[in-house]
């Protein structure tokens, strides 16, 4: 899903690579991304279960305005993961209502 | 408390330009973006932009961001990035969400140049992962380098639904169709047309019935609207995708100035809720302005305008220059935002059906269905002749404020004149060099050199061409026609790629004579 | 008084629509049909449905449906959308933790 080689913007730069873990699994992400680009990268599109339905949300807006992209981070809810910069050893969970416990 | 004489609310193409003018007179001037990174949007925009020289036109939108930033740094512009302005008050204070800690500031002119929001549209599974505003493909997909999706469909055919499928196709994605409720393609037929010789098929009065998918998209249902928005029953079609983009208008984001209590009003022509205000952005509050997407959805280069005459004025209001000097630099100012504001997709002809150009050339109705303009319209056009050897043709069949063509042309065969919508005429009797230079220059990718005598049977086509990887001279592939059918096979016989054509690559295909007037892309 | 706050005026009975399943509020997670009951309660303003249902009111602030509840409401009472009132612009205007809100600098 990387974007290498871009006709116009060119060759994507230089980025140190991160280890983060994403509902226990180690993933592998840029540092200072947003954690959703390195998710969508990734291939993981579900970054929450919403509280009264339970249905999936993900990435929406990109730019931190609509919060559907938020999860649990740090032992955190509601990060908004689309402006929320990947750091080394990052603990991201996916969130269910406002916590990380999944709900039935 | 700490003081400015003004304070910027947005980092983006009007904040920055009012910036840059008020402290290019001497005020003392912050600027605070909710953003890791300034230039709103521009970053996001690869496109080069419309309009004639003082609008930046065939200038790349982040190559503007770039200069921008940097007259503002010349400028002594402060700019404050992840910071938040979460309250505008009474007597012009703010208050700043600044790392963990809410900072109140004072101005003795604000300028709110917050841009706008997304427009939203809701059908059966609008909420699951792989719906997304177009906006935030381009996000995606420019500033992380990160695909929002491998299959695509967008809804929406304005200007941001045609030039972000154009950029998901750059960025390696593809792009099935377009779907518009509307029965016309809503954006500039130029845009339309480079997206549609790619072969994406567009579907006019069409919705979304449905997004398929349990816990991300898998799949989405379209189907035919009547002039009632009705669905019509057996016009369903499915097409297998995993992204779904929304790019349905956008709205002015316009709440701090409600909660400045500046005198509001629900305008239509502006995209929504807007503040009153006066030539210069001043809204009914003194000393409080607006400039950019926040007082009327426009674009970047008009923002830019706008925010330079607000900064001016500011700088008026807090008596940095005198009323001459308003004048002068304003006038100025406001005649260049009156040429963008020019043309078939100007504030005044908005909602109109237009059936003829200025000049009184039949507007193309395929190009406002399809998405292109068929063999026989195009032969209508100024910019369209029969000349022997190599010239250029061009599709331009809209009147849109844009002119670099006119400029790019040194033996002077284009000429469109001082009314910059007027469409460009090509003389028939100058001769062209074949340097390329004017297709490079359109920014509607919609030049092309034509050569019918490069050999015996065969003509030479020339054509912009942005995608990677670039084919090489020898290759051979396929023609397509405008609508993006494969007509005949094709022959790659010469690449440019000159730092002045900015990316804009000039590939050289030679096809059967007959062809010459009908490929404009290949694969 | 204006139309909107006129609360004799007779709109009907509420009818259930097909999409009344729609989530229109992505936060608070409100759907459409329970916008358009509310207007039979006799929420006619924004700042009545916000406060009887939450839309608009979850983290996004109404970034997402604030235009979207005004359709409903206005084609619920057989007005144009441009008569109704937005919603009160508060500060914050984003999500906020409460230490952070509390945390001010003057």
């Amino acid at each position: 899903m990387r974007i290498m080689h871009h006709p116009i913007l060119g060759e994507s730069e230089k980025k140190d690579l991160v280890i983060f873990t994403f509902d226990g699994k180690a993933m592998e992400g840029y540092q200072s991304e947003p954690i959703a680009a390195a998710l969508r990268a990734a291939g993981v599109m579900v970054h929450r279960h919403t509280q009264k339905e339970n249905s999936p949300r993900g990435l929406f807006c990109a730019i931190g305005r609509c919060t559907d992209c938020v999860m649990v981070v740090d032992g955190k809810p509601n990060v908004r993961t689309c402006v929320t910069p990947l750091t080394a050893g990052m603990n991201v969970q996916t969130q269910y209502g406002v916590s990380a416990k999944k709900t039935d | 408390m700490k003081r400015y004489d003004v304070i910027v609310v947005g980092a983006g193409p009007a904040g920055l330009s009012a910036a840059i003018e008020a402290g290019k007179k001497g005020l003392r001037v912050i600027v605070f973006d909710e953003n890791a990174k300034p230039g709103g949007q521009l970053f996001k925009q690869i496109h080069k932009f419309f309009g004639s020289i003082e609008h930046k036109a065939k200038i790349r939108g982040f190559k503007i961001g770039e200069d921008l930033l940097k007259e503002a740094s010349a400028a002594g512009v402060e700019v404050v990035l992840n910071a938040i302005v979460i309250g505008l008050f009474l007597d012009k204070e703010i208050t700043v969400q600044i790392n963990d800690a809410v900072v109140h500031y004072k101005g003795d002119a604000i300028i709110v140049a917050t841009g706008a929001s997304e427009n939203m549209i809701t059908f059966n599974g609008w909420t699951l992962p792989g719906v997304i505003g177009a906006g935030a493909a381009q996000t995606m997909m420019n500033l992380h380098r990160v695909k929002p999706g491998k299959k695509i469909l967008m809804l929406g055919t304005g200007n941001v639904g045609l030039v972000v499928s154009f950029q998901l196709m750059q960025a390696g994605c593809e792009v099935v169709a377009l779907v518009d409720a509307a029965p016309k393609i809503g954006g500039y037929g130029v845009h339309a047309a480079k997206v549609a010789r790619c072969g994406v098929p567009f579907y006019l009065s069409h919705t979304i019935i449905k997004a398929e998918g349990d816990d991300c998209v898998t799949g989405v249902t379209i189907g035919a609207v009547d002039n009632k928005w009705q669905l019509i029953p057996g016009t369903e079609k499915h097409f297998d995708i995993d992204t779904i983009c929304l790019a349905v208008g956008l709205s002015p984001m316009s709440q701090l100035l409600k909660m400045a209590g500046c005198e509001m009003e629900d305008n239509p022509a502006k995209g929504g809720l807007v503040p009153t205000c006066d030539q210069y952005g001043e809204t009914s509050i003194d000393g409080i302005f607006v400039s950019g997407d926040v007082s009327g959805i426009e674009e970047a280069s008009s923002a830019m305008i706008g925010g330079r005459i607000s900064g001016v004025a500011a700088a008026y209001r807090l008596g940095f220059i005198d009323y001459e000097e308003l004048e002068l630099k304003s006038e100025a100012l406001k005649k260049a935002l009156l040429s963008l504001r020019q043309g078939m997709f100007g504030p005044e002809n908005k909602g109109k059906e237009l059936t003829k150009t200025e000049e009184g050339y039949a507007i193309s109705a395929n190009l406002l269905t399809k998405g292109y303009l068929t063999n026989e319209e195009v032969m209508n056009y100024p910019g369209v002749k029969t000349m022997k050897g190599i010239h250029p043709i061009i599709e331009c069949s809209q009147n849109i404020p844009c002119n670099p063509c006119q400029d790019a042309c040194k033996k002077k065969c284009i000429t469109i004149g001082d009314n910059i919508t007027a469409l460009p005429v090509v003389d028939e009797a100058s001769q062209c060099s074949g340097c390329g230079m004017c297709v490079a220059s359109c920014s509607g990718q919609s030049i092309f050199l034509l050569n019918e005598d490069y050999e015996e049977g065969y003509a030479s086509v020339t054509l912009p061409y942005e995608f990677s990887p670039l084919p090489q001279k020898g290759m051979m592939g396929f023609a397509l026609d405008r609508s993006g059918k494969a007509i005949c096979e094709a022959e790659v016989v010469d690449v440019k790629s000159a730092p002045a054509f900015d990316h804009s690559n000039l590939l050289t295909i030679k096809v059967p004579k007959e062809m010459g007037m009908n490929a404009r892309f290949f694969k | 008084m204006s139309k909107i706050n006129d609360r004799s005026r007779e709109i009907g009975e509420y009818i259930a629509q097909p999409d009344d399943d729609l989530i229109i509020c992505r936060c608070e997670e409100i759907t459409k049909g329970e916008i358009r009951k509310a207007v039979y309660d006799g929420m006619f303003t924004i700042t009545e449905i916000r406060r009887y249902l939450r839309t608009g009111m979850g983290l996004c602030q109404g970034q997402t449906c604030a235009k979207l509840v005004k359709g409903i409401v206005a084609r619920e009472l057989g007005v144009s959308p441009l008569s109704i009132e937005a919603a009160m612009s508060r500060a914050p205007m984003r999500p906020i933790e409460m230490k952070v809100l509390g945390n001010e600098i003057s």
